[in-house]
């Protein structure tokens, strides 16, 4: 996926500005990544000053305020705008977050960048392809497995074996984490990532899992998992604040310790 | 009119939309062995399923004795009695089996010291017919429908589910009234596919952003409904629109029903529990629709909290911070970014929020959409299917009580899974769709793409969402329904006004937009218009003019036509089903509806 250079094509040219309407009072400017793959032209960088007294406290309300008043073209994923649903990632001011729950007021400087999840092909403006990701959290086979006949009722698990799964479960496959980790921008074709690789582990660890071997051998691989080089970006941005660096090293762990 | 032309698919089922129900329902089919698409506009874990908190009802038992007869009661008392007993007798009973199901896919429910499924109380749900409140709402943690939707998806994965992700499902392919596919636009790279099925899931949800403010997500546009309305099929109950007790004041976000079933109560600027003075038996813990209205009612009468008094407390803080950490960690959480507050130490700031919509598409317990026809009310749509919050089934009546949302998920995309299994036989041979079945999607498409009148969609949706929240709110009046009516006549009216700025066809956020305030705005229609026509107050709806239950004029589901020309609506009813699907258990008759 690394390219030294961006493709001739890539290279964001010029782009509009929106000035502030006359009279408003709390004016921040926010630099936002522009493509249209249906125009043939190259992205751009446009840039708004929104009046912030007429929207909402987080990113995700300046967006909406944008594209409902000034720019309805401004194109963006969103739903849950409640930090569940995990569609409105996006890298904010150098970060990747959730839009919906970052103020605005967090950011630094008069100017707020706002560009698609990094490394990944743009379909249009802020909407990234994750295709590929989705693929590697298929991957990782995410559903329970057991050879044991099911029991009528529940399996039963201890509050204890349970928890082992807070930290994991709550992943919302936003992929802040994924495309915020430089192992995953040089070999996203071959590394899982620290999304799946959280997702691989929270079935690992599951007490109910009966493939926990299998498991483990289809994430040993030098590229799979050994790509994390505990660079740590991923538990830095994650907006759930989970810690996939973690997970990946427990795995690794248990890789030792069944050898040993 | 621009040429388009339409990629074809065949399937033996097509489902339109990725919930909990249509992911349940799509599962079922393709373990059936039918050839099924998933069709959806969001990646599936992005569905608006993933935000319920609180739980999945099923008497299960695990912290007490319990019986599906009990839960049944307690349904049939939470709809008002406008639940079809029918259907609500088959839900309470398949829901054990339902919620086993979702543990042996891999659901990370919250556990007891006996390892089994942890249950909370909730609201209306109780012990031997009204006794005392019960813990029969199975949770994981306060993420009980991320949990079930992720694992759901997982599960999907390990089957033949063909799913096609960021497809915008147009409008229903109907012929002489037997509904033959869907079309839909894909989004990424612009072109229109045919998808032509025996039979058609609509699992699209609600349409919560008919209103101003309201919990559901900015996706809960009510696709299936509009849709449905288009094709000349009726909406049953849509007058009945939920508003939960606990949205955050100023965002709306969700605080769960669950938050009062680990022992949370509200206040007003007395510091007073006044829950005690409106439902002495359960307080906290009484239907939505009731803590609704007395939240309402106290701040109307003065008592409300904050500088302007429009508003009510949720006390967390005398709860002791580790259950807070284990129980409610994601309601904590939403409370701090939203609302400011540590739960610990400080009460929430709250408020009656819409929610939850206990009309849609009318169907019987097997999921198939059926209308009124002749003589007949419950004549069945051939080829077409909904679930979830998307029909009515109707189980829950004029209200819904919390957590029995998720179990309707699953019970029915199950149910519908089984008859389509039942009735279809895979790779039978389907008719030759005809262009003429279609024209009209594309008519419709090329006209909102191009609209280039004088008001925006963000304008106009503004506009309905207002009218919808100031004239069909917790409590309706004549004279708030009228001006209601009147208000979204004039919105519906304004739809040739529209103005679309984006003309392109990958990924059109404004045209995808205006598509879905189509969607929302015939369905807004027929809720208000609904809710005017009905002269007494069930569940949901209180009307102030009419303060009483009117049994023998009103025990009846409204159906809605919606004729899209020309925004006319055509109201008809359906007879309750007050009876039992089988003989195990007799209907329970209409009594005062009190806590």
């Amino acid at each position: 996926m690394v390219q030294l250079r961006l493709p001739k094509n890539s290279v964001p040219k010029g782009g509009k500005h929106f000035p502030a309407p006359p009279g408003a009072t709390k004016v921040k400017t926010f630099k936002v990544y522009r493509y249209d793959p249906d125009s043939g032209m190259n992205p751009s960088w446009d840039t708004y000053d929104v009046d912030l007294s007429k929207c909402g406290p987080m990113v995700l309300d300046v967006l909406i305020h944008i594209k409902n008043d000034i720019d309805p073209t401004l194109t963006f994923r969103r739903s849950c705008r409640e930090g569940i649903c995990g569609s409105c990632a996006m890298n904010i001011a150098g970060r990747n977050t959730l839009a919906c729950i970052h103020g605005h007021e967090e950011c630094p400087g008069d100017k707020i960048s706002i560009s698609p999840l990094p490394h990944m092909p743009v379909v249009k403006d802020l909407v990234p392809d994750l295709t590929l990701f989705y693929a590697q959290y298929a991957s990782v086979e995410p559903w329970l497995k057991t050879e044991t006949p099911e029991p009528q009722k529940e399996w039963r698990q201890s509050p204890e074996d349970r928890e082992k799964l807070d930290g994991l479960y709550e992943c919302i496959l936003c992929a802040c984490c994924s495309t915020s980790c430089p192992s995953y921008w040089w070999n996203q074709e071959k590394y899982l990532g620290p999304a799946a690789l959280l997702h691989a582990y929270r079935w690992i660890i599951d007490s109910r899992d009966e493939a926990t071997g299998a498991r483990l051998d289809d994430v040993e691989d030098p590229f799979k998992l050994y790509r994390c080089h505990t660079i740590m970006n991923c538990a830095q941005v994650c907006p759930k604040g989970l810690n996939p660096a973690k997970a990946i090293a427990e795995i690794k762990k248990m890789l030792v310790d069944r050898v040993v | 009119m621009a040429t388009y032309e339409f990629i074809d698919h065949k399937f033996d089922v097509v489902v339109v939309g990725a919930g909990g129900s249509g992911l349940r329902a799509a599962l079922g089919c393709a373990q059936a062995g039918l050839k099924t698409a998933c069709i959806t506009k969001v990646f599936p874990t992005r569905s608006h399923t993933v935000a319920a908190q609180g739980g999945i009802s099923a008497s299960l038992g695990n912290m007490g004795e319990d019986d599906w007869r009990w839960h049944m009661y307690d349904t049939v008392k939470g709809s008002d009695w406008l639940g079809d007993q029918d259907a609500i007798e088959y839900l309470c009973r398949n829901a054990p089996a339902a919620v086993y199901e979702l543990e042996h896919w891999g659901v990370p429910f919250s556990r007891t010291e006996d390892g089994k499924i942890y249950q909370r109380a909730f609201g209306g749900m109780t012990k031997n017919y009204g006794e005392a409140p019960i813990q029969r709402t199975c949770a994981a943690a306060d993420r009980t429908g991320h949990a079930m939707l992720h694992t759901m998806y997982g599960q999907s994965l390990a089957h033949q589910t063909e799913f096609f992700i960021e497809y915008f499902a147009l409008d229903l392919i109907m012929d002489e009234g037997v509904c033959r596919g869907v079309t839909a636009w894909k989004l990424d790279d612009g072109t229109l596919h045919r998808f032509q099925a025996q039979q058609v899931i609509l699992a699209t949800g609600g349409y919560g952003r008919a209103y101003f403010s309201a919990t559901s997500a900015h996706t809960c546009t009510g696709d299936g409904g509009g849709m449905a309305l288009r094709a000349g099929l009726p909406l049953q109950d849509m007058e009945f629109v939920q508003f939960h007790p606990t949205g955050i004041y100023g965002s709306g976000c969700l605080i769960t029903e669950g938050a009062r079933g680990e022992g949370g109560y509200l206040t007003n600027s007395e510091g007073e529990r006044f829950m005690e003075r409106y439902a002495p038996t359960v307080k906290d813990l009484a239907p939505r629709d009731m803590v609704s209205r007395a939240m309402t009612m106290e701040i109307r009468e003065g008592r409300g909290v904050g500088p302007k008094k429009d508003h009510i407390f949720l006390h967390l803080d005398h709860l002791d911070p580790k259950i807070l950490a284990e129980r409610l960690p994601g309601i904590s959480e939403s409370a701090k970014i939203f609302a400011g507050v540590d739960v610990t130490k400080e009460p929430i700031p709250v408020l009656p929020t819409v929610h939850y919509n206990m009309g849609g598409v009318p169907t019987n317990f097997y999921s198939e959409v059926v209308t009124k026809a002749g003589r007949d009310p419950d004549k069945v749509v051939p080829g077409l299917m909904a679930v979830g919050e998307a029909a009515c089934v109707s189980v829950h009546g004029a209200n819904r009580l919390g957590s029995n949302s998720l179990i309707d998920l699953v019970v029915f995309g199950r149910s519908a899974a089984l008859r389509c299994a039942d009735t279809i036989k895979a790779g039978a041979t389907q008719v030759e769709l005809k262009p003429h079945m279609t024209d009209g999607h594309l008519a419709r498409l090329d006209r909102f793409r191009n609209a280039s009148g004088g008001t925006s969609t963000a304008e106009l949706r503004l506009e309905m969402q207002m009218a919808m929240q100031e004239d069909a709110a917790v409590y309706r009046t004549s004279e708030a329904l009228a001006s209601g009516v009147q208000r979204m006549n004039a919105v519906s009216a304004k739809r040739p006004d529209l103005k679309v700025t984006d003309r392109s066809m990958i990924w059109n956020s404004d045209l995808m937009e205006t598509l879905e305030l189509d969607n929302l705005i015939g369905q807004a229609v027929v809720t208000v218009t609904g809710a005017h026509n009905r002269t007494e107050s069930r569940g949901a709806h209180a009307h102030e003019n009419f303060p009483d239950r009117d049994d023998k004029k009103w025990m009846k589901h409204t159906l809605a036509w919606f004729d899209d020309p020309t925004g006319k609506v055509k109201i008809d009813f359906r007879p309750v089903h007050d009876y039992t699907m089988t003989n195990d258990i007799a209907p329970f008759p209409p009594k005062a509806r009190v806590y």
